[in-house]
């Protein structure tokens, strides 16, 4: 199991606005709409070096939905930011009437994603956000795993034509990708190369699915860890190339599973390679309040809940 | 003149008697493609059409061809009510966007011209979707502000329905316009006084329009929309308040269904098409030409 150094952790939020700051020179046509949250998403550098190119909308997200449509045309790249919570159910008819059937190209900016959001409780720990931006028919999900990687997705999407959902969080995690890599949307990135299980995971349950890693090759497996920082349009075959050498998969998330990415994968191993799988979702509940890491063990969505999923999917393998 | 033959570019020199001519085009296309589907909805189209037409062949600098999305250097229109697409479309192609034998295919399998407006079959002179109500407000104040970006001195026009102001996005909306002094926004809404279940001050209480967005910072204009003697002065009125840090709203009194008398005033006509014998009954009283195209 290869180790994954890293000297600092970081929230992924902070890459989004280092991101974002950088766009903000690189990239005259980036401009920026949020809806009361410029702390919390961390546009402050934006706001103060680049003012004539933000918006502040106030709390009224499906105006800034609707905003960041309009300055679309005109050429703009508007960055749309508040919680993942707000960012899509709050707004999905706006999202899906005015952004993904027009084609425009918004990026639709979430924090705050999933249960790790902690204390202030499910109204705000949106874990259905995946399931109701990919089921839109042309929009590019993409859920980074650290502050690196969702700087980079944030520099990436500015390059891409058309409506993208790009969630991150609140907590801060080890930053552990290289600050060099870059991103390719719908790329699946290997971590580590292992014959006897498929770990695919997202966001912030990578690193879960790396100290999983290090505990199952304790236990002498060796697993396969894949980083899916792109949910939509998925890597199907890396997937397929992975899962055909192992023949069974475990897929890791802080989402619901139902709409999640292991609901992508099944889907797609049903289509052409039926193996057996596990998930590590929440499991059609709601959150509730707490630290992150009470909330993610509480919930099955740790390291351990990960091994537990490996070693259960490995005794149904044939 | 014909109205078909050569209306394709705005232009300030022309009479209301011309103007009158294209809107009878206009109504007649309307009633012809709810009945060609029996489907869509001619009552709001037919009240709108006066605003449609000086809007597209008086006071807007548009280019038809070659349609451009982003529209840098032209005044835009955005139709927030999107059900009313049968006056866009007839506008739109009598304007020189697309052929006007495509209006045929309205409501139909594989048509560019949707129940409901959108860019998604690349239609030229749709800029966004619109049908699911209460978003355009908001989609137009965003492509006002990005001419601002751009220096771009032109227009930006919007139309709701009445009914439609229900909707809460249009207050966010309302709201924020005046704080960010998007003074190059010209809002309509198409004070009808009808929505689906009946009056609008039965069915959702609008109550006083000119007080609310007076209220909301905006600047206020009132004329009656089915008329050009009216009409006209209003949107020069309108054009003469922009700049000024605000943005103008036109509160426009129309008739649903103007220009077919069994359809005018009614909410009943919202959605329901003519049958043969009334399609017959309405062309007659929108002077029928002999040679129509359509």
């Amino acid at each position: 199991m290869k180790d994954f150094p890293y000297t600092e952790k970081k929230d992924t939020r902070s890459g989004f606005g280092a991101g974002l700051h950088e766009l903000g020179k690189t990239n005259a046509n980036v401009v920026a709409l949020c809806a009361d949250l410029i702390g919390s998403l961390k546009m402050d550098a934006f706001v103060k070096d680049f003012p004539e190119r933000f918006f502040q909308v106030g709390i009224a997200e499906a105006n800034m939905m609707g905003l960041a449509a309009g300055l679309t045309i005109g050429g703009k790249i508007p960055f749309t930011g508040t919680f993942a919570n707000f960012s899509t159910g709050r707004v999905y008819d706006q999202i899906r009437q005015s952004i993904a059937y027009s084609g425009k190209n918004v990026k639709i900016c979430a924090s705050h994603a999933g249960l790790t959001l902690g204390e202030d409780g499910a109204t705000h720990q949106i874990l259905e956000d995946v399931g109701m931006m990919k089921m839109l028919p042309g929009m590019t999900v993409i859920n980074p795993c650290d502050y690196n990687q969702t700087k980079a997705a944030t520099l990436a999407i500015a390059d891409y034509e058309g409506p993208v959902y790009l969630r991150f969080g609140r907590p801060v995690v080890p930053n552990f990708t290289p600050a060099d890599q870059k991103f390719e949307i719908g790329k699946a990135l290997m971590l580590n190369e292992g014959t006897d299980v498929s770990i695919f995971a997202t966001g912030h349950l990578v690193w879960k699915a790396i100290l999983a890693g290090h505990l199952l090759a304790e236990k002498g497996i060796n697993a396969e860890i894949i980083n899916i920082h792109t949910i939509k349009p998925l890597d199907e075959e890396a997937v397929l190339q992975s899962v055909r050498k192992t023949r069974c998969v475990v897929t890791a998330e802080e989402h619901q599973m139902h709409g999640g990415l292991g609901d992508s994968i099944a889907q797609l191993l049903a289509r052409e390679e039926p193996l057996p799988l596990e998930m590590v979702a929440v499991n059609d509940s709601f959150g509730e309040s707490g630290t992150p890491d009470q909330l993610m063990e509480k919930y099955g969505l740790n390291e351990a809940a990960i091994v537990a999923a490996v070693e259960k999917v490995m005794s149904r393998r044939k | 003149m014909s109205a078909s033959s050569s209306p394709a570019e705005a232009t300030a020199t022309r009479s209301i008697t011309e103007l009158k001519q294209i809107a009878a085009q206009v109504r007649r296309d309307i009633v012809r493609m709810v009945h060609a589907v029996n489907s869509g909805h001619p009552g709001g189209s037919l009240g709108c059409t006066d605003l449609l037409v000086a809007l597209y062949f008086k006071f807007m600098k548009h280019t038809p061809e070659p349609f451009d999305m982003n529209g840098v250097g032209q005044d835009l229109f955005f139709l927030s009510n999107g059900h009313i697409s049968p006056v866009f479309y007839s506008v739109l192609a009598r304007s020189g966007y697309f052929p006007v034998s495509e209006l045929a295919t309205f409501r139909k399998l594989d048509s560019r011209l949707q129940g409901h407006p959108t860019t998604h079959e690349h239609l030229p002179g749709v800029r966004v979707a619109s049908g699911s109500l209460g978003q355009g407000l908001s989609v137009a104040i965003g492509a006002a502000q990005a001419k601002k970006l751009n220096n771009d001195n032109r227009t930006v026009y919007v139309l709701m329905g009445d009914g439609e102001l229900e909707e809460g996005q249009i207050w966010e909306a309302a709201m924020y316009a005046p704080h960010h002094k998007v003074d190059n926004l010209i809002a309509v809404v198409d004070r009808n006084g009808q929505q689906i279940d009946g009056p609008t001050e039965k069915v959702g209480g609008l109550g006083d329009l000119r007080a609310k967005f007076e209220a909301f910072g905006w600047q206020v204009i009132e004329a009656d929309g089915n008329q050009f003697e009216t009409l006209l002065p209003a949107l020069e009125e309108a054009q003469s308040l922009l700049g000024q840090g605000k943005p103008v709203m036109l509160l426009m009194d129309t008739q649903m269904g103007f220009g077919v008398d069994y359809m005018m005033g009614s909410h009943k006509w919202h959605g329901v098409a003519p049958n043969d014998e009334q399609l017959e009954k309405a062309l007659q009283q929108l002077e029928v030409e002999q040679n129509s195209d359509y």
